[in-house]
């Protein structure tokens, strides 16, 4: 598609304070995970037979996938919706989504008991379609795949562009007794390039079925998330036990993935410092509340068909965790309503961080803290719990600075601000690319 | 031209969503009914005939240790680990008598296990078939070769019955497979039925077992609630229940007759009904991005045509 030109790589050190910072984060939550496989998961965790589920199922997959359902949500906004206009915003927004997905499956790694035998979901003979659990399991992995599809052109069109200055600094630090000599190095390396130069055009011909797939794999699992907790009749309580809950779930993780766009954009752009992208923005947050107005009115009608309202009202434990879930989404729709506040970025980071714990508290309500296996149970994640979380978590940011500053992911923002005195000026569906003359991406 | 926009946006979202919804609602009205089969094999447990003397429990023990993985329980109590006091079903306890006090002067014991449902939870969402149920006897059995630990059986079951070994770095599921691969491949009865001196326990094909049940009632109707626990709970279970108390007192829940399984498979088969949700989907995403890039595309070449 040829819009590389969009995107550029972040200038400076990728070695700084807050680099360290999160890598012994990151390592103390390694260590854990050391223990948990030494030692067994109940060394280190609090679940238990009542609740088998803690923090690892219920964040790092069932709210982590959805808080990385950005990329879901913009593809959906960019490819299907054709407003190219947003494009410049796909490529971080899918790099998030790489490394949630990603992690996500990384912690599942953690969390399964037996995880030398989770080659059995690729066993036909073992599948069992019943199990919710079995499609988002596949699903997801597919959609890890695809992820990774979808963010190559990134790499290759850097790999094309490489001089391997690193690459050629390591060798040099090497050498003589281990690496290769200059020569021979350099062959492969140009092998490599090349090798680059070919897949990339080939690979952004058939992008788009990828893409697509990409949109029609969380389609199914994140609808498939609320499904899992279907069978737990008794269990889960019926403020949110409904059958609708993977519609629920469905919409919840659309209004997530817009949501924490604009907040990665607006929190990206004020670390690395550049200008924020308030067109964009303002766009986007302009369809949250078509979501969340369908999703609250959902929950109402539901919750009103089922006779559950008083339960709602109550003002026990549970209603209470049900109210803040509920005003915290839609009051931050309430903001959004307004244009002035789309036009904001402090109002849009605060109406955007409102409806993301909103939408992850719902999820944790129905994982956590709407989950009653009968009395005499209770769980509080323990500190190793939540350190491997952390850990996690950590790895994610981590990750996602190190990709910024070695792959083009981020606007260019030679084309961004000339867009931004444009776009002002008028609105066009084309968006930036399409009446700006191209210039090329600056950073090497 | 931003309304328009808009208005396709809500149409799609309100394509999919309806889609959904009426696949959720329409065919919850068609029940597929589930099939009891009473000639599964099964265990009546008599509360009122218990004597609490956990002879099951130990028989349990001795016979599946090797084959289920089940240790003896260091007691709460005991530093040393001489002592086998389980206070509750875990990963190594398959079945336990527990003893329910109301008053100084009425009391009931009962015992935990296995219910071995009609239409088993945790079989319907194993994703990888490691619990499964055998078509004709009727037990819910577990493979440790095939499980994955996801411990999704445990969220699932209405009656908290898989336990997983949370200590251990190689842990399994564990829960009462009648003697399946021990007691009753040998000897045709399970090891707590075998060895109960009090007759609480009888083991045999659940309409014996519900025919023995009724005519307790019958005989003894002061003696005993009114309810065979198990009959119609959550579709049926062939582990049956007689007792002198509620039996929510006894720590067994209250659960419709409807199996959750039936509840959820319901959803998911009519979401994912011969994957023709999903081709659709993605046929229709691939048509719309296709035209929106051709269009875009073009878009890209009047400029540069216009640009030069």
């Amino acid at each position: 598609m040829g819009h590389s030109e969009e995107y550029q790589k972040l200038e400076g050190k990728i070695f700084t304070k807050s680099f360290f910072i999160l890598l012994s984060i990151v390592l103390l939550g390694f260590y854990f995970v050391g223990v948990r496989y030494v030692k067994g998961i109940g060394a280190v965790s609090n679940m238990s037979d009542g609740y088998p589920w803690g923090i690892w199922i219920t964040y790092d997959v069932a709210t982590g996938t959805a808080i990385a359902c950005g990329g879901y949500a913009v593809a959906i906004l960019v490819y299907i919706r054709n407003r190219m206009q947003y494009h410049p915003m796909i490529r971080s927004a899918i790099l998030t989504s790489m490394f949630g997905y990603g992690l996500a499956g990384f912690s599942v790694m953690v969390d399964l008991g037996r995880p030398w035998n989770a080659y059995n979901f690729f066993i036909p003979s073992k599948w069992q379609a019943n199990s919710a659990m079995f499609e988002v399991a596949l699903c997801v992995m597919a959609y890890s795949t695809v992820l990774i599809l979808e963010f190559l052109p990134a790499i290759l069109t850097s790999i094309e562009k490489s001089k391997w200055d690193r690459m050629n600094a390591i060798r040099n630090w090497l050498h003589p007794k281990i690496a290769p000599d200059k020569k021979t190095m350099e062959d492969k390396l140009e092998m490599v390039r090349l090798g680059a130069a070919w897949l990339n055009p080939r690979l952004n011909k058939v992008l788009i079925f990828f893409i697509v797939l990409g949109i029609t794999l969380p389609t199914m699992h994140q609808s498939s998330l609320g499904s899992l907790l279907l069978i737990a009749s008794t269990k889960l309580h019926p403020l949110w036990h409904t059958g609708f809950l993977p519609l629920l779930f469905l919409l919840n993780c659309v209004f997530i993935g817009y949501s924490i766009a604009i907040l990665e954009s607006i929190i990206s752009s004020y670390s690395f410092k550049r200008p924020y992208e308030i067109e964009e923005l303002s766009g986007l947050a302009g369809l949250i509340p078509f979501v969340t107005v369908i999703w609250l009115t959902v929950v109402i009608g539901d919750l009103s068909y089922r006779g559950q309202i008083h339960a709602a009202l109550k003002g026990d434990f549970y209603s209470g965790w049900f109210m803040t879930e509920f005003l915290l989404v839609a009051c931050g729709s309430l903001i959004l309503f307004v244009k002035k506040c789309r036009r904001s970025a402090r109002w849009l980071f605060i109406s955007a961080s409102m409806i993301v714990l909103g939408g992850a508290l719902y999820r944790f309500n129905v994982y956590l803290i709407g989950f009653n296996p009968g009395q005499g149970w209770k769980y509080f994640p323990s500190f190793a719990e939540v350190m491997i979380t952390v850990g996690i978590v950590a790895l994610e940011i981590l990750g996602y600075k190190v990709f910024v500053a070695l792959f083009p992911v981020l606007p260019n923002m030679d084309l961004h601000g000339a867009h931004k005195k444009k776009g002002h000026a008028k609105k066009h569906k084309g968006g930036a690319a399409e009446k700006l003359p191209q210039t090329e991406a600056h950073a090497h | 031209m931003k309304k328009t926009s808009r208005r396709d946006f809500l149409k799609l979202a309100g394509a999919t969503g309806a889609g959904l919804l009426a696949c959720g609602t329409g065919n919850a009205l068609a029940n597929e009914g589930l099939q009891v089969n009473n000639d599964e094999l099964g265990m009546l447990y008599d509360a009122t005939k218990c004597v609490g003397c956990k002879a099951c429990m130990s028989a349990c023990k001795r016979v599946n240790s090797d084959y289920g993985s089940l240790s003896y329980e260091k007691a709460k109590f005991d530093e040393d680990g001489l002592w086998d006091a389980p206070s509750d079903l875990s990963g190594s306890t398959r079945t336990l008598i527990k003893l329910f006090k109301e008053s100084e002067k009425r009391w009931s014991y009962v015992k935990y296990s296995c219910m071995h449902c009609q239409k088993p939870s945790c079989v319907s969402v194993c994703p990888v078939s490691a619990m499964t149920k055998e078509k004709v006897s009727g037990i819910v059995d577990y493979n440790k070769n095939t499980c994955i630990g996801c411990r999704y059986c445990q969220i699932a079951c209405p009656y908290n019955i898989p336990k997983f070994q949370w200590e251990k770095a190689v842990p399994q599921i564990v829960k009462c497979d009648l003697c399946k691969a021990t007691n009753l491949r040998e000897k045709g009865i399970t090891a707590c039925a075998e060895t109960c001196p009090a007759g609480a326990i009888k083991f045999g094909k659940r309409k014996d077992l519900l025919e023995e049940a009724h005519q307790r009632l019958k005989d003894a109707p002061d003696k005993y609630v009114a309810h065979v626990y198990g009959e119609h709970e959550g579709g049926g279970t062939n582990h049956l229940y007689l007792a002198s108390m509620p039996f929510n007192k006894l720590g067994l829940p209250e659960i419709k007759p409807e199996a959750p399984a039936e509840f959820s498979e319901k959803i998911q088969h009519t979401i994912y009904k011969g994957f023709i949700a999903p081709v659709a989907l993605y046929s229709t995403l691939c048509f719309i991005a296709v035209k929106n890039m051709k269009k875009h595309q073009g878009h890209d070449d009047d400029h540069k045509k216009g640009g030069k």
